[in-house]
């Protein structure tokens, strides 16, 4: 009885008592959410294009931080250190694509899942080497993002809104409002859904896959950016924000592998639910739940809907 | 010449059938058993200091053996990809603090069996998505059990008996009148013990492998629906693949914390080892029992080598050599998976192919 | 392809040669760091300032005792398998004492010290446990364990707003570290009057705590104490700065002081709390003396505004500790190449007082008495606070409280003891 009452009745009665808790959980969880969502789109672009499921996004994400805040670090304007980052993240996509998705062609999936937690240890070790492993903070107040907070009295409480966040949420959807269009109304859209569809077919109508491969990798690498700055400027820039990238897998199995709208409602699901999970039935199971929530909802959805809520349905099932 | 099938003739299928059919295999089996079992207890490693060959070369990297051998089973024999063995050697290690403290009469043996067994009853739970999903889909779901299982070691005290370091310690435990565990017992006793494991585990695995369900995971493997259509089951040929696999992986997690890191945190269990191991498989080779050997060793011994070897020749720093071979294993995994997908054990058998013939190769 | 195997065979020659030479007529003080890893920043720190005051005694003095001292590092990434190399790295080739710089390291180090005969010591980490002597003979914990720490804390709360029906709230890296002091917090609740909320942060999730603040927020406490380590310390000031949680009743454990934690973030974390052992400051006569003798010269890697910051001085306090030990061993023996075993005598028998602290150039720090049965020295802490700029001392000495941690700290040693039979241990009386 008194374990009834403490998972379905006292949470309840606590998000009622202080409601202004309740929605700054929201706003947090929301924030954390478009973030998710982002990265997972990441995730999604390669996969589409080229079946390679990429492990090295969320390493990407730091390695785009960390350099940026570098560049920054060796005196040089912070909009040039933004331009420098995203040539190394055109650099990047082409040597991965003339390195490893070329020779790779073909390959079973895991092969190719594989070889790029091969890349990720490699990145991590470059990474380290020239940038340093120390945390670095984010440049986004040089870079003329707002750096203030406003409070909004609300049931004798008030919900903080950091304008930091406010800049993250706007920027990370119109940059994914911009993907989504860029995919189904631009002729490298069209390829790249063609590529997606039937490599053969597009090869034999004149798409060059290797070319599609490049532009997937490197708008993987921008929204490593997007994301890498905003994570970047809510705690700091370190090799820690990998394990935060990663939730963006969970993500994906809850919105399914080849949605883009899947991966935006993944992304709030997960980022609101482990907020207010952690809040409200965190502490009585010892807390700091945040860990594993997203990965065991994913798993809830493997065992009872593995396609995800709008994956396609031809998943690979056995 | 030295190397060759030829006038080695079989009267009987036992014989076609043996482990090493050839006789200079058995020859070099011999030898290796002669260094594993007296030469390298007595002498050590040439020019290194005898504990340091023991502590820190060959009692990890036996223990690693058998973790990779359970990976192995999983990844390389049923195509199951996992990123969850950290976790599982946990289970393994947690289970048998947890039986040692409950029985302390227990024989060592049994207990390490047991919480073999736990590890593969937790492999199964969470092996059970693979019935509906498969390939990447599943790493998610070995992430779920990765991420879930480190912070219950953290979280259920009971685990780890409530101390207040939150570590399991080994107590020193004596089996037949010999302390073989804990701060006491002899780096030799420990060495013997794991290595007469790690041979009963090999042999033990190599049968399974060439028996009757080691065929339908490699059916599963190549192709899930020609498997069921000749009568496999995959719901067992599965969770059978996960329960073996995380059997070998429990047993190596306990024998690691107990036989040589003496203590350990949930730390010890996190997911950077479980790519660790998935290095160790992959460089090693899938889907190969020398490959687990060769992966494990190379994984283990490589980087403390070209730490030794830059401090010492170039005076490069820890800092430099340690992302050194960080960069060095992440570029052999893509290396080896464009080249020679099937490892170290792949050139080894391209070696003794050109045994054979040497040294006159027309 | 012949060249590339002569070129590995002279790399391996050299290898095993390094590898298998005796160093005789040199003091080797091994020291385990992590300049790689997550931990690298606040690593990277302390490794320097030991290896600058080993070389700053060789430079200045000749050694010790007339023998060069040799502060080997050997990396571990913070992770424990390789703890656990670099320790039997350094079997046979004498090593007078060994430096986890791990609480998980430590632990399994614990257990392999009374066989090989070699000290363990944890300054300001590792097992609250092994500051008995007794139960401990191998460990040394100066200059005051967890426990003692959280209990000076506590005083500390207590001058300045009272304790009694206070909620603290404890926001602790969930490991072995952070829950060390878990088991003082049980005794000390009823005894004392005051409640607490146990708030853990994931590894993991170091730089996403927005849930745990907003916890904080719900529970409404009267202060909140941490234990955190490396980035988790950046996030929890930010955080706290961000939810409008007063930092002058945030109050950081001496792992959560650093400059590193607060420096980036300015004027912003102003008023944040930490305890401190090791005052910071460049005008220690010790710490000029590193710069003299070691950093101007160029004989180190440390950039030359590291030293002088609250973990730097801190390694150096630790190396001062070591070299008083060895320096008390070498008196006990009469000789200068001494071994672990003198050398853990030497340990026992340290008095860094205040006038021998002054001496070398340590005046302002906690002054460290041992003693065979004390393996913490009790020592006392101070709260410092960071003004927007650096960390100022506001506090005197704050002793621990010593009637109440004792009991638990024997309790607590004879628990380690009690599943390990066989364990040695000493008598002191």
């Amino acid at each position: 009885m008194e374990i009834l009452h403490m998972i379905f009745i006292a949470p309840f009665l606590d998000m009622v008592a202080l409601p202004d808790l309740f929605f700054q959980g929201l706003w947090d969880g929301f924030v954390g959410g478009t973030l998710y969502a982002l990265l997972a789109l990441g995730f999604v672009l390669i996969f589409k294009a080229s079946g390679v499921f990429n492990f090295s996004q969320p390493i990407l994400m730091v390695l785009a931080a960390l350099a940026l805040v570098s560049f920054y670090e060796m005196g040089i304007n912070p909009w040039i250190s933004v331009a420098l980052v995203l040539l190394l993240m055109y650099a990047l996509a082409f040597g991965v694509e003339r390195v490893i998705l070329r020779n790779l062609v073909n390959q079973d999936g895991n092969i190719l899942f594989m070889s790029t937690i091969g890349l990720t240890f490699v990145i991590i070790g470059a990474a380290q080497w020239i940038f340093g492993g120390v945390p670095r903070s984010m440049i986004h107040a040089e870079l003329g993002f707002p750096v203030g907070s406003s409070e909004w009295p609300m049931f004798g409480g008030a919900v903080y809104f950091e304008h930091i966040d406010i800049s993250a949420v706007v920027l990370a959807s119109s940059l994914i409002a911009i993907l989504a269009v860029f995919f189904s109304k631009t002729k490298i859209g069209r390829g790249l859904r063609a590529v997606a569809d039937d490599h053969q077919a597009a090869l034999s109508v004149g798409i060059s896959l290797n070319q599609i491969w490049v532009i997937v990798w490197f708008v993987a690498g921008i929204v490593a950016l997007v994301g890498g700055l905003f994570w970047g400027a809510r705690s700091d820039v370190s090799f820690a924000l990998q394990i935060i990238g990663l939730k963006a897998l969970p993500v994906l199995i809850i919105g399914g592998f080849t949605s883009v709208p899947g991966a935006i409602i993944g992304g709030l699901i997960i980022g609101l639910g482990e907020k207010i999970f952690e809040i409200y039935w965190g502490p009585m199971m010892g807390g700091s739940v945040e860990g594993w929530f997203a990965y065991v909802i994913a798993l809830v959805f493997l065992l009872f809907k593995p396609q995800g809520l709008f994956g396609e349905k031809i998943i690979e099932r056995v | 010449m030295f190397y060759k099938e030829t006038g080695q003739f079989k009267s009987r299928y036992k014989d076609e059938l043996a482990a090493f059919p050839l006789f200079e295999d058995k020859i070099g089996i011999g030898i290796l058993c002669v260094l594993t079992f007296l030469v390298i207890p007595m002498f050590g490693l040439p020019g290194l200091n005898y504990e340091f060959a023991m502590g820190a070369i060959m009692i990890p990297c036996m223990i690693f053996i058998i973790m990779t051998l359970g990976l192995n089973i999983l990844l390389g024999f049923a195509g199951q990809i996992s990123l969850g063995t950290g976790a599982f050697s946990g289970v393994g290690a947690y289970a048998f603090y947890k039986f040692i403290t409950i029985f302390p009469d227990i024989n060592i043996i049994i207990a390490l069996v047991l919480s073999g067994l736990v590890s593969a009853v937790v492999g199964v739970i969470f092996g059970l998505p693979s019935l509906k999903i498969k390939g990447f889909y599943l790493i998610v779901a070995t992430l779920a059990a990765q991420f879930f299982l480190t912070w219950a070691f953290i979280r259920v005290a009971w685990l780890y008996n409530y101390n207040a370091s939150g570590a399991i310690e080994g107590p020193n435990k004596e089996m037949f009148g010999i302390i073989m565990i804990g701060p006491q017992s002899a780096g030799m006793t420990r060495y013997y013990f794991v290595l007469v494991t790690l041979i009963v585990l090999t042999w033990l695995a190599s049968n399974v492998i060439r028996g009757r369900i080691g065929r339908s995971w490699m059916m599963i493997r190549d192709m899930d629906i020609a498997a069921e259509l000749i009568g496999i089951r995959p719901l067992v040929a599965k969770l059978s693949a996960f329960a073996f696999s995380s059997f070998y992986i429990g047993i190596a997690g306990a024998l690691m914390v107990f036989f040589w890191l003496g203590a350990a945190e949930a730390e010890s269990f996190d997911i950077n080892h479980s790519f660790l191991y998935l290095f160790m498989v992959i460089i090693g080779g899938l889907g190969s029992i020398t490959g687990s050997y060769m992966g494990a060793i190379f994984v283990w011994v490589v980087p403390v080598l070209i730490k030794e070897i830059g401090k010492s020749a170039f005076g490069f720093d820890a800092f430099v050599m340690e992302n050194f071979s960080t960069i060095l294993l992440g570029a052999m995994i893509i290396i080896i998976l464009i080249l020679e997908p099937h490892g170290l054990a792949r050139l080894w058998q391209i070696a003794k192919q050109k045994l054979r013939l040497w040294p006159f190769p027309y | 392809m012949k060249k590339h195997i002569i070129g590995a065979a002279v790399a391996l020659g050299t290898l095993f040669s390094t590898v298998s030479m005796s160093f005789a007529e040199e003091l080797l003080v091994p020291h385990l760091t992590y300049r790689v890893g997550p931990f690298a920043a606040n690593g990277t720190m302390g490794a320097n300032a030991i290896t600058d005051y080993f070389t700053m005694l060789n430079e200045r003095d000749g050694g010790i005792g007339g023998l060069k001292v040799n502060p080997e590092e050997c990396e571990t990434g913070y992770n424990a398998q390789k703890g656990v190399e670099c320790y039997e790295s350094y079997r046979g080739k004498n090593p007078l004492m060994h430096i986890p710089n791990s609480t998980g390291i430590t632990l399994q180090l614990l257990q392999k010290a009374p066989e090989d005969e070699v000290p363990i010591f944890t300054m300001g980490y590792g097992l609250s446990a092994a500051a008995k002597g007794e139960t401990f003979p191998w460990a040394f914990n100066y200059p005051a364990s967890y426990w003692s720490q959280m209990s000076s804390i506590l005083s500390y709360i207590d001058s300045e707003t009272g304790l009694k029906g206070k909620k603290i709230a404890f926001l602790y890296l969930d490991g072995g570290y952070g829950r060390e002091p878990l088991p003082l917090l049980d005794q000390l609740e009823p005894k004392m009057g005051f409640e607490t909320v146990r708030i853990p942060v994931a590894f993991a999730d170091s730089q996403n705590q927005g849930s745990q603040w907003l916890t904080i927020r719900k529970e409404k406490p009267d202060w909140v104490v941490m234990w955190g380590w490396g980035v988790m310390n950046i996030t929890a000031v930010k955080e706290a700065a961000k939810t409008r949680f007063p930092l002058d009743r945030f109050i950081g454990n001496w792992w959560s002081g650093g400059h590193v934690d607060v420096e980036a973030l300015g004027m912003k974390a102003k008023g944040y709390k930490a305890s401190n052992f090791t005052p910071a400051g460049r005008d220690f006569p010790v710490v000029q003396d590193v710069i003299k003798h070691v950093v101007s010269k160029g004989l180190t890697k440390t950039e030359p505004d590291m030293p002088g910051k609250v973990l730097y001085n801190r390694s150096l306090f630790m190396a001062v500790v070591m070299a008083e030990a060895i320096i008390e061993a070498q008196k006990l023996t009469g000789k200068a190449n001494v071994t672990g075993a003198d050398v853990r005598k030497g340990f026992e028998m340290i008095k860094l007082d205040e006038a021998r602290l002054k001496e070398l150039g340590f005046e302002g720090f906690t002054p460290v008495i041992g003693s065979c049965a004390d393996h913490e020295g009790q020592g006392s802490i101070f709260v410092q606070q960071w003004n927007g700029k650096d960390w100022e001392k506001i506090t005197d000495f704050i002793p621990p409280m010593t009637d109440i941690v004792q009991p638990l700290l024997t309790e607590a040693a004879e628990a380690y003891k009690s599943d390990k039979p066989g364990w040695k241990t000493q008598n002191c009386s």
